[in-house]
């Protein structure tokens, strides 16, 4: 796993290196000499591999020390200078936290209810349009239900705020807009395996014995019907992430996302790097958490 | 040798009201995107003095900011939106079919390698790499086409750019599900009869299994342009695709989002391009659901 991060870190850097311009291009132009010496400042003179092993901690920096990665820091933003790429995250990643944390429980809670119903009444009316509005929700992009969700909740009837950050309403509409594809998703992925379950022998025993039919469900059949939908938990921690990047222009919040987008914008090296590693740490751990819940949800696994 | 699409698919497909809906209305959007710009003439780079001006019979989906025509923008985001949209998908459909296929025929050790690369792609933001990509290389590209003399096709770079690393980031799920065919398919008889008959693995894969894949390619590609044209949108909206004065679905949407507002809201600017994009995306996913439904055995009743 440290094998995959170590691989984006140093992909991510040779990118941010081969982009054309400089992160101290400004609107009037720098004599060299200051430019030399900002570059040198930053640790960003030198080759592309010097500057890159000197980002690992792997070549003393122009202080004489070893001072990278491997040491724990995460250098000074380049764009928002005397502040540090560890500061900057610290304000802004508990907002993108927050944001993720409430699309990924109402993705994971609305997408399992509404799949289990669709299954349960399989080829009622409730079916046909859950598994309608799912393909609405799958179909219109995130860009267009936030300024629509906006323009109705917002701007038509006064009931929760445009944007910004602050207060427990202003996550309401954000949250939803990157949780709906993804509660569309899921339900699609719950209805087909909680399908499958049903019409499984030990259901049929779990019936016969005369349980009753929410027990049935509840109790045994969703335990199995989970595990495709646990398996896509990953890649849906990969989707919000990079989704949260729209969500949080749209919205204006002070999160990740627009800091990032503007540290590409402004070949911001350690910025965007610092973003990508948190990211990306991020979804390996949540993957190794997946990869557990799943032998622990399916004795099979840990049987082969 | 069992049929790569099963007998009376197309005649199920063709009882499918949404279907017929959904194809109908992929034909409109397409006709209007490639043959729209002769009936209806403006062009979609001119502004004018007519700012935000509404909808009416000279601009029917109204003008934009700079008094740009959104109906001749529209159509000019569809055109691209859906060329990277499709190329995308094919080259997606490339690297998925083959790379399922090697993984899947191969089997054993290549094959848990080969898979477990995949999850780890799934597991790592790729578009976010791919932003990076197009921000880095796209200024060396038209450097390297303008040294090559293709000097047309420099105002394109970005799109190009954008197919290709649209269509490398999205084959994982094709690569997935063609495997678990082969898995499937490569121990039927035929296939064992082909390998007793002495036939090289390579013709195996291309006269024997290839064709048995059709199917549910053909799915899952309906499924990935969709994807593709989303995802598209996604970087030409957040101003990282796309750029102006070229228009995509995405880059309107975001100019469209910008101009509403409490005080005044020129809905027309966001709502036609966002129409117009759900509309097709709609489609695809009810035309991919709909050919799953005719092509996949195991759904029928």
């Amino acid at each position: 796993m440290l094998v995959v991060l170590f691989s984006v870190v140093t992909i991510t850097f040779f990118l941010v290196k081969a982009m054309p311009g400089s992160p101290f291009t400004t609107e009037r132009k720098l004599p060299d000499s200051i430019r030399q010496q900002l570059e040198a400042r930053f640790n960003l003179s030198g080759s592309t591999w010097e500057q890159y092993t000197t980002y690992l901690g792997l070549r003393r920096n122009v202080s004489g020390e070893y001072s990278g990665l491997l040491q724990g820091d995460l250098q000074p933003s380049v764009k928002y200078r005397d502040r540090s790429v560890a500061e900057l995250l610290g304000n802004t990643l508990p907002v993108s936290a927050t944001l993720g944390i409430a699309a990924f429980l109402l993705a994971t809670t609305g997408g399992i209810w509404l799949g289990s119903i669709a299954a349960v009444r399989h080829g009622t009316w409730a079916d046909t349009s859950a598994m309608l509005a799912a393909l609405f929700l799958i179909s219109i992009p995130s860009f267009v239900i936030g300024p629509l969700l906006i323009f109705f909740f917002a701007i038509r009837v006064d009931w929760l705020p445009v944007g910004g950050w602050g207060s427990w309403a202003s996550i309401i509409l954000p949250a939803v807009t990157l949780a709906g594809p993804y509660v569309a998703y899921i339900a699609r992925l719950m209805r087909t395996s909680m399908l499958e379950v049903l019409g499984q022998d030990f259901i049929r025993t779990a019936r016969a014995k005369g349980l009753s039919n929410t027990r049935v469900i509840y109790q045994h059949a969703l335990k199995v019907a989970l595990l495709p939908v646990v398996s896509f938990l990953g890649p849906l921690a990969a989707h919000l992430l990079t989704g949260s990047l729209v969500v949080e222009t749209i919205f204006n919040l002070p999160g990740a996302g627009p800091f990032f987008i503007n540290s590409i914008l402004n070949k911001d090296v350690f910025l965007v790097e610092g973003v990508v590693i948190v990211y990306c740490t991020l979804l390996v751990a949540l993957n190794l958490v997946v990869d557990v819940a799943y032998t622990l949800l399916d004795r099979r696994i840990t049987l082969e | 040798m069992n049929a790569a699409i099963p007998p009376g698919a197309w005649s199920r497909l063709r009882k499918n009201p949404i279907a017929i809906a959904a194809m109908a209305l992929l034909a409109f959007i397409i006709l209007a995107a490639f043959l729209g710009p002769l009936v209806f003439t403006a062009d979609p780079h001119a502004t004018s003095r007519e700012q935000f001006s509404p909808p009416s019979v000279a601009h029917p989906f109204g003008t934009d900011n700079n008094g740009r025509d959104v109906l001749a923008r529209v159509m000019e985001g569809a055109r691209i939106s859906l060329i990277v949209g499709l190329s995308g998908a094919f080259i997606s459909l490339v690297i998925g079919t083959s790379y399922g296929l090697i993984s899947g025929y191969a089997g054993g050790r290549i094959d848990g390698v080969m898979m477990r690369f995949v999850e780890i792609l799934y597991s790592i933001p790729r578009l976010i790499i791919i932003i990076l990509a197009t921000a880095a290389f796209d200024h060396s590209f038209k450097n390297w086409l303008n040294a090559g003399g293709h000097t047309v096709l420099v105002g394109y770079s970005k799109i190009i750019i954008l197919i290709v690393s649209l269509g490398l980031i999205e084959w994982l799920t094709m690569a997935r599900i063609v495997r678990g065919q082969v898995l499937a398919l490569k121990n039927l008889q035929f296939v064992s009869a082909a390998r007793a008959l002495g036939q090289s693995h390579l013709r195996i894969i291309v006269r024997h299994l290839l064709p048995n894949l059709t199917g549910i390619v053909i799915i899952y590609l309906t499924l990935t342009i969709p994807a593709v044209i989303l995802d598209e949108s996604f970087l030409s909206f957040l101003g990282l695709g796309i750029q102006a004065p070229q228009a995509s679905w995405g880059s309107l949407l975001a100019d469209g989002a910008t101009s509403i507002n409490p005080v005044r809201s020129f809905w027309w600017t966001l709502v036609f391009p966002a129409a117009a994009m759900s509309l097709t995306l709609l489609a695809l996913n009810f035309l991919g659901d709909a050919l799953r439904d005719a092509l996949d055995p195991r759904a029928q009743r």
